[in-house]
């Protein structure tokens, strides 16, 4: 066999593989409950019907930054956050990032006592069936999305978060 | 630029050849015949080119003790992994992250991290499968090519030197050729014949069985590779209610969503007293299970369903769902996993005045839906304050919610009378209606409705049938390798003298049978066992 050749077939078998086992493993650390939204992805439309009865429909948001957070009022870490988001997002309301606080699976009358103690402002729409919650793949919550102007995802967390953190990423999101 | 070698039998042989191709003549100084046999004597190309940084990675997979380490690594990973319960063995709802370290401490940190938790899905485990793939195939191909090579050419006529290192070797004087031939064809060799040598070699193709094999290795982890593709492999849990719609996780395509009703659940028991079980029951205790099962409709929607709107739905088929039967559409299957019993559902209270007794009313609450407030009519309404569908007392002895499950819900109700404009609160639980010790009125319990919930898996597997191939071919190499053996017989006339050598990669009693029946039956001097120091 020539060397050239040589060099050639090991290098092609080698990028093969490479490829191969790194598409696999891109794949595994995206791969929660069948589908997943992450990063660079387009988030999925949804709609729901809110906390007082409005139908929200995150398309109607283009042209926005949303903040979608996922939570329930028995997660501690989400209790944390609410007051942060509630104070960030009368800041930020004005130039142009929308908050979605979709709450996952829990009665009208709970969620309206824990809305009104943390005096929240922004929708709260309810997932009851958990159709947008499997959707988006979320395992523990709370979960944060970051979605931009244009419906693209730019950031996905389950950390519980920091003020500043918020700030940060309302910063990320302004149109 | 590498010298290719050429024998004085007139053969080129690549560069590294330890015996020559066509006769076996040594062709280096201190080679030892009989341990060179392995692969031929052929150029282990790995070990001969090392330049650019491909062939030094070409050459470290293409040793077979980095294979063998790769092995061991995995085995001990995996063996590791199973100390502490995968990620899917964990209940749901809880995070995985604090779980681990919770239950069983720093150890269970640390084995989170490492990713052991989700052992096949962690990206160290994928990679060194991912290597081990590699080293097979580059370890196939740098021996399995020389050993074909060296196998193809091989002459009838055999070197001096090749003839005399075998294991198996005898010197003769009277010798009929055409008897040996005849004999040798009766034990089913294959016999070439070149200027009075004899060349007799039967199951050749056996020495292939060892790349068959790795061959169908490498397909069996490409088809675990491609359950990580997109749409080729899908396995999922879906609990649904009794009476309520679930939509099926994976099932999303553009032409619409699958959703699936539970009509019923159903778990039957084994009758003790029936005579056919009687015996065979009589030594357990409690109740042993017969049959579970959930009776369901698949529904499908319409084209451009959009996530979490209320679905229109159009039926596609009912069915029935056993353990091992399960519900099959499209390329899916649903089996029947798991299931939940009685899970509390609606709650009826009455209004009572604690003096005398009287009822005022009765209202229930849907504990997945329930309402702000119950009018009663005539003035008496009750209004829900707070409800905690499993409660607990918090560590700051607050009542809470463990989650969102009404496993043991409570309630913070404000009852409202003619007499009592303002209200009156109290707290009520299961087992548990507490108030200031003053109020005229109370919720009192009027019975409770359950509902049961199934679990299924849903699955999709793509990959199934390439796995199953990949071990069909890896069992035909190992077959192939095992219960077959390569061996050779060469006859040669030197100088008056007729030499006799025999070779076989394993199985040498199989092939001492052989040349014993054949000095037996002609004058070939009997073939002796070489002594062999380095066994």
């Amino acid at each position: 066999m020539l060397k050239k050749n040589r060099l050639w077939f090991r290098s092609a078998l080698l990028a093969i593989l490479v490829v191969a086992v790194g598409y696999t493993i891109y794949n595994s650390m995206n791969e929660e409950s069948g589908t997943y939204i992450s990063k660079g992805d387009t988030a999925p439309n949804f709609v729901l019907t809110d906390l007082n009865g409005k139908q929200v429909e995150l398309e109607d948001y283009r042209g926005k930054g949303v903040f979608l957070n996922f939570w329930g009022t028995w997660c501690k870490p989400c209790e944390r956050e609410m007051p942060y988001m509630q104070r960030q997002y009368e800041k930020y309301k004005e130039q142009g990032v929308e908050i979605l606080a979709v709450n996952v699976s829990e009665t009208n009358v709970s969620v309206k006592n824990f809305a009104d103690r943390y005096r929240m402002s922004f929708p709260i729409p309810m997932d009851k069936q958990r159709e947008v919650t499997k959707a988006f793949g979320i395992g523990p919550i709370p979960t944060t999305i970051l979605i931009d102007k244009n419906g693209k995802v730019v950031e996905r967390t389950s950390e519980s978060l920091s003020e500043k953190k918020i700030i940060s990423f309302m910063e990320k999101i302004k149109p | 630029m590498m010298q290719k070698i050429t024998c004085e039998c007139g053969h080129s042989n690549p560069y590294g050849t330890s015996l020559c191709q066509a006769c076996g003549k040594p062709l280096k100084q201190d080679v030892e015949v009989l341990s060179s046999m392995r692969y031929e004597g052929s150029a282990r190309r790995s070990q001969t080119y090392k330049q650019t940084f491909v062939d030094k990675t070409w050459n470290f997979f293409s040793s077979v003790k980095v294979g063998v380490w790769l092995i061991v690594i995995i085995l001990v990973a995996a063996a590791i992994g199973t100390i502490f319960p995968q990620e899917t063995f964990i209940p749901p709802n809880v995070d995985p992250a604090t779980h681990y370290e919770s239950e069983y401490g720093t150890f269970g940190l640390i084995y989170y991290l490492l990713g052991f938790h989700n052992l096949y899905g962690s990206w160290w485990f994928i990679l060194l499968l991912g290597m081990l793939g590699l080293s097979i195939i580059i370890a196939s191909l740098d021996r399995g090519i020389p050993l074909y090579k060296a196998l193809k050419t091989q002459r009838v006529t055999r070197h001096d030197q090749f003839m005399k290192n075998q294991r198996l070797f005898s010197k003769s004087n009277d010798v009929e050729l055409d008897e040996i031939k005849y004999t040798l064809e009766s034990l089913r060799y294959k016999v070439r014949e070149e200027n009075g040598n004899l060349f007799a070699e039967k199951g050749r193709f056996s020495r292939w069985g060892a790349y068959v094999n790795h061959v169908g290795l490498i397909i069996f982890l490409t088809g675990a590779m491609l359950r990580f593709f997109p749409g080729m492999y899908v396995d999922d849990i879906l609990w649904v209610r009794e009476g309520e719609k679930a939509s099926i996780p994976g099932t999303s395509t553009e032409d619409g969503q699958y959703y699936l009703e539970n009509n019923d659940f159903i778990l039957e028991m084994y009758d003790k007293e029936e005579k056919k079980f009687n015996s065979a029951l009589s030594s357990v205790d409690g109740e042993v299970a017969k049959n579970y099962q959930s009776n369901v409709t698949l529904y499908k929607t319409k084209e451009n369903h959009t996530i979490g709107a209320e679905p229109e739905l159009v039926k596609v088929k009912n069915g029935e769902i056993r353990v091992n039967e399960p519900f099959k559409f499209d390329s899916f299957a649903l089996y029947q996993t798991d299931f939940k019993l009685n899970e509390f559902y609606k709650m009826s209270f009455e209004l009572e005045e604690k003096a005398t007794g009287n009822k005022f009313g009765k209202l229930t609450v849907d504990l997945h839906d329930p309402k702000k407030e119950y009018d009663l009519g005539d003035g008496y309404k009750v209004k829900i304050e707070e409800y905690f569908p499993n409660f607990v007392l918090n560590d700051q002895n607050q009542p809470s919610t463990v989650n969102n499950l009404p496993d043991n819900p409570a309630f913070v109700f404000s009852m409202y009378s003619p007499k009592t404009p303002d209200g009156e609160k109290a707290f009520v639980g299961i087992q548990k209606n507490i108030d200031s010790g003053e109020n005229q009125f109370k919720m009192s319990f009027a019975g409770i409705e359950t509902k049961d919930l199934t679990a299924l898996t849903v699955r999709k597997d793509h990959t199934l049938w390439i796995i199953a191939l990949g071990g069909i071919i890896f069992m035909i190499g190992v077959t192939q390798g095992l219960y077959w053996n390569y061996r050779r017989i060469w006859i040669k006339q030197n100088a008056g003298e007729v030499w006799a050598a025999a070779h076989t990669n394993k199985n040498w009693y199989g092939l001492k049978k052989d040349v014993e029946f054949l000095s037996d039956k002609t004058n070939l001097t009997p073939l002796e066992e070489k002594e062999t120091a380095s066994k």
